[in-house]
């Protein structure tokens, strides 16, 4: 049933639009929202609260709290009454077993209430523990909200957009709108963004609505929900006119369908042109929410009471129902009959925002709310929410005995009273035990009315009970809007489209896309062991330390020596923090006196030249570090043919004497000028070649043409651990040191002082706690990494790295094993899928143990 | 910004100096960088109740004023 047209309603009549709610076809104009088209129909009750399942209806219609909450085209918890209404929409309820209006589950109510207050099912159903789970599956089905279609699949693309503005206006009303035109007409760039999708008239500024600002963050950051896209909005200033909230009343029967806010009845009249009922009661403490009476009339509404709460605040209200539908209303003893309840308390601010901005929220007693104060620079207050609503006075906490202070997650007053008689007398904490004020109406509807029913109860007032912190998000967020698109960009090398052409398997490592194969890892590693094989290795970090103090430099960041390594020498290196613990390693090459060239792992060069910049920094030698990263490719070519192949590109002399295992020259190699760097991660003869990165594509074409086979990570990680060449961050954590990953040759404890030393001094002092070992599995089987070691059935170590080789013919790994049991030959057992395997120590490299292969 | 301990310092003092930082509601001096620029770092004087920078310094350089807000 609808009214004749309103002056100001936001209905185009001409202009049918038809959705469906649970099957059945609900007509509707453009400019309905699918709570308002409901209503029109004739629907009162729109869900079954979160825990008893009551009958719920409209309450605010402006997408505050949780009475409206459906499922519309499979989006749980959508709030109808700001929806707007859709041609198909496919709306269905949510919570209920059976329909909306006979919810079986509404059994909990009469049966279970009295038994189920705050905090039951954790302090009951806990015995037998084992049993929990069972509880909880039911309970789950019991209580809740909405529920997510597992198996519809991503539908929706999420995107975020960064904005700029001089001014961002939060809030539409007169005030917000008022402050966006007088920006506007200063010439700034302004945004306004308002909660609902109301019709705005042409301003001179942009408008996003419905849109949510979630929060004011460091750095005058607000992010913006606006449906699919989040708005990432960084302004000059922030006008906050989020204006105020009508505060329900707290008194029995408070739920019934049929009680709503002033405001509410409003909107339903003059957005919608909807009679909200037939028969009125309005309690209000407002000038605003008292003249309601005239919309009410306007609408054919008879009004059999209204009260003033500012004269006259009543001691005992009580609403009755028949069948959760508000039937009559009782007011110190005087019975009125009516369906419609209007009441509220003085509106609160909605001062959210504006508190996680950092301003001052206190409460002002004469009239009975907290208002903010003391804003931060860049942020403005106007309207409603800095507290300008006319004349107010303070309602009681309570009128009677009984109601509910939170609809969202169907909260009591006695559950509050019960949480301060356990203890729970902060506001904090009873809070967290009640979960008043966290549910979907985020406290809009619940805060000031709990607050107050706590300082009652204490006897004490709400200035004392002080508010909680406010935190984003200030409205409830889709997880996908926060998962949406970001802006990380992949790193691709310079032979990238070469490794694509190839076929290869490209993962994820860090930043960097690379080749996990080229389809056959085993194949691969072979290759390596028996002809030639390149893999590109332009993702190491490369820097250039040079200067004077270069060599001082070097010196007290390793823990090994570069004093005495040669111009045209290469020196395998680890990182140490002052923690001891293991950064990073790399080689460093020295070019000449004062030119050294550090190379580092792929996931650690940003990190690593961060800490070089900040040492040098901070010890003020006479350094320049020139990061290369990206400047420069490099390919790894290695095997027992890699000398061969090489000599057929090169003048450089390569043979075994005048080109050592770590020997580093410079050349050119197909004419392209290289570092060579001879260097043996993989464990065969090898030779790293750096190069300028245009030539990436080039050089990899002319080693492919002449027989190298390109490898990719995964055999090159077989061929390491082959060699027990670690891997930092994966063999290595946080608390590893150069000790216990057994590198104690590395620390020369000797050195006046490097990065690391003291700590590493008194590792050593307080000895190994444990050991990174390689070892072999008795049988074949491959344990997963992270894999539990086992001793005398007790946890007592690690997997970090097992592969299948077959060069050695046996599964191979590293392990963290306590310091006892890391000797050679020693036995233990590692869990492989739930059943025990045996595992060997092997201290040596299981390939190759002498190094004759890698320095041929 | 913490400084780092002369000499071999106990377990305690290394342990103070790696692990503990005080956390101070006032100024503080701390090492920042231009992470996705230049990588330059410099020692900025911050109250960490407001946010406010009130010195920048690049060490071993002449002193350089706070950008005004």
């Amino acid at each position: 049933m609808r009214l004749p047209p309103q002056p100001d309603e936001l209905l185009d009549r001409s202009h049918e639009v038809v959705f469906f709610f649970r099957g059945e076809p609900v007509r509707a104009f453009a400019g309905d929202t699918i709570g308002s088209a409901l209503f029109a129909s004739g629907r009162r009750v729109f869900s079954r609260s979160f825990k008893y399942h009551r009958p719920r209806g409209l309450v605010c219609c402006s997408g505050g709290c949780p009475n409206c909450m459906l499922t519309v085209d499979g989006t749980p918890n959508v709030r109808s009454c700001v929806e707007p209404v859709r041609d198909g929409a496919v709306v269905e309820p949510q919570n209920v077993l059976g329909s909306l209006d006979r919810d079986l589950l509404s059994v909990v109510d009469k049966v279970g209430r009295p038994f189920t207050p705050v905090g039951f099912y954790y302090r009951t159903m806990i015995r037998p523990r084992r049993l929990w789970p069972l509880y909880e599956k039911v309970l789950r089905n019991v209580a809740g909200l909405g529920r997510i279609d597992k198996h519809r699949g991503r539908t929706t693309r999420y995107d975020a957009e960064h904005r700029r503005v001089d001014v961002l206006v939060i809030g539409g009303g007169r005030s917000g709108l008022k402050a966006a035109r007088a920006a506007a007409g200063r010439g700034e760039s302004v945004l306004l963004v308002d909660e609902n999708a109301r019709r705005f008239g042409a301003e001179p500024f942009e408008i996003v609505a419905p849109g949510r600002a979630l929060g004011i963050y460091e750095g005058g950051l607000v992010p913006i929900d606006a449906g699919r896209l989040l708005l990432r909005v960084r302004a000059g200033r922030i006008v906050v006119a989020t204006g105020a909230v009508e505060q329900p009343l707290v008194f029995p029967g408070n739920d019934l369908v049929g009680v709503m806010l002033p405001d509410g009845a409003r909107r339903l009249i003059r957005d919608f042109a909807v009679k909200p009922g037939e028969r009125a009661v309005v309690l209000a403490a407002d000038d605003r929410a008292l003249a309601v009476v005239e919309d009410l009339a306007r609408a054919g509404v008879e009004t059999v009471a209204s009260i003033d709460l500012r004269e006259h605040d009543p001691s005992e209200i009580s609403a009755e129902g028949r069948r959760g539908r508000l039937h009559a209303v009782s007011i110190e003893g005087v019975p009125h009959e009516c369906d419609l309840l209007l009441a509220a308390g003085a509106p609160q601010p909605a001062y959210s925002l504006l508190a996680q901005a950092g301003a001052r929220i206190s409460y002002d007693a004469d009239r009975g709310i907290f208002v903010p104060s003391e804003l931060p620079e860049g942020v403005e207050a106007v309207g409603r929410v800095a507290g300008d609503l006319g004349r107010l006075r303070p309602t009681r906490a309570c009128h009677g005995d009984g109601g509910f202070v939170c609809l969202c997650e169907d909260v009591a007053v006695k559950d509050l009273e019960r949480a301060l008689a356990e203890g729970f007398d902060s506001i904090e904490l009873a809070k967290r035990y009640t979960t008043v004020t966290m549910g979907p109406c985020q406290g809009r509807m619940c805060h000031l009315p709990s607050i107050r029913i706590y300082a009652h109860a204490q006897g004490t007032d709400e200035a004392a009970i002080g508010t909680t912190t406010a935190r984003p998000p200030w409205a409830p967020v889709k997880l996908g809007l926060l998962a949406g698109r970001t802006h990380e960009p992949a790193k691709l090398t310079a032979i990238h489209h070469r490794h694509e052409e190839l076929g290869a398997d490209i993962i994820w490592t860090g930043a960097w896309r690379r080749p996990h194969s080229y389809g056959d890892a085993p194949a691969e590693a072979k290759n390596v062991h028996d002809a030639v094989g390149v893999i590109d290795v332009s993702t190491l970090g490369k820097l250039l330390v040079a200067g004077p103090d270069a060599v001082e430099f070097l010196e007290r960041l390793y823990p090994n020596r570069y004093a005495d390594l040669k111009p045209g020498r290469v020196r395998y290196g680890v990182l140490s923090t002052d923690a001891g613990r293991i950064m990073d390693d790399g080689t460093v090459a020295r070019l000449d006196d004062e030119r050294f060239y550090v190379t580092t792992t792929s996931t650690g060069a940003d990190s690593v030249l961060g800490w070089f910049e900040w040492w040098n920094a901070v010890w003020q030698l006479d350094v320049e570090i020139v990061n290369l990263t990206g400047a420069l490719a490099a390919l790894n070519v290695a095997g027992p043919q890699a000398r061969e192949l090489l000599a057929g590109l090169t003048a450089t002399d390569l043979a075994a004497g005048g080109f050592k295992y770590l020997d580093a020259k410079e050349g050119r190699v197909a004419g392209v000028p290289c570092l060579m760097l001879r260097i043996g991660f993989v464990g065969e003869l090898g030779y790293e070649l750096h190069f300028a990165s245009p030539y990436g594509e080039y050089l990899w074409d002319v080693l492919l043409e002449r027989a190298a086979k390109p490898f990719g990570l995964e055999a090159q990680r077989i061929l390491r651990l082959e060699k027990q060449h670690i891997i930092v961050g994966q063999d290595t954590d946080s608390e590893s040191n150069v000790l216990d990953a057994n590198m104690t040759w590395i620390a020369k404890l000797d050195k006046d002082d490097f990065v690391g030393k003291w700590a590493i001094e008194h590792a050593q002092e307080r000895g190994p706690r444990e050991l990174l070992v390689g070892f072999v599995m008795a049988n074949g089987t491959v344990p997963a990494e992270g894999g539990q070691v086992v001793r005398d059935g007790r946890p007592s170590g690690r997997v970090t790295s097992a592969r299948w080789s077959e060069r050695v013919g046996k599964a191979i790994g590293l392990a963290w094993l306590p310091p006892d049991l890391a000797e050679e030959d020693a036995t233990f057992e590692i869990r492989v899928n739930g059943r025990l395997e045996q595992a060997r120590v092997r201290l040596r490299p299981f390939f190759d143990p002498a190094g004759e292969r890698l320095k041929s | 910004m913490t400084r780092r301990p002369r000499g071999a310092p106990s377990l305690r003092e290394l342990t103070d100096y790696v692990y503990f930082r005080n956390n101070v509601a006032g100024v503080q001096r701390e090492w920042w960088q231009h992470r996705f620029g230049c990588e330059l770092w410099f020692l900025a004087d911050r109250d960490t109740r407001t946010n406010e920078v009130l010195r920048v310094e690049v060490p071993g350089a002449a002193e350089v004023k706070a950008p005004t807000a």
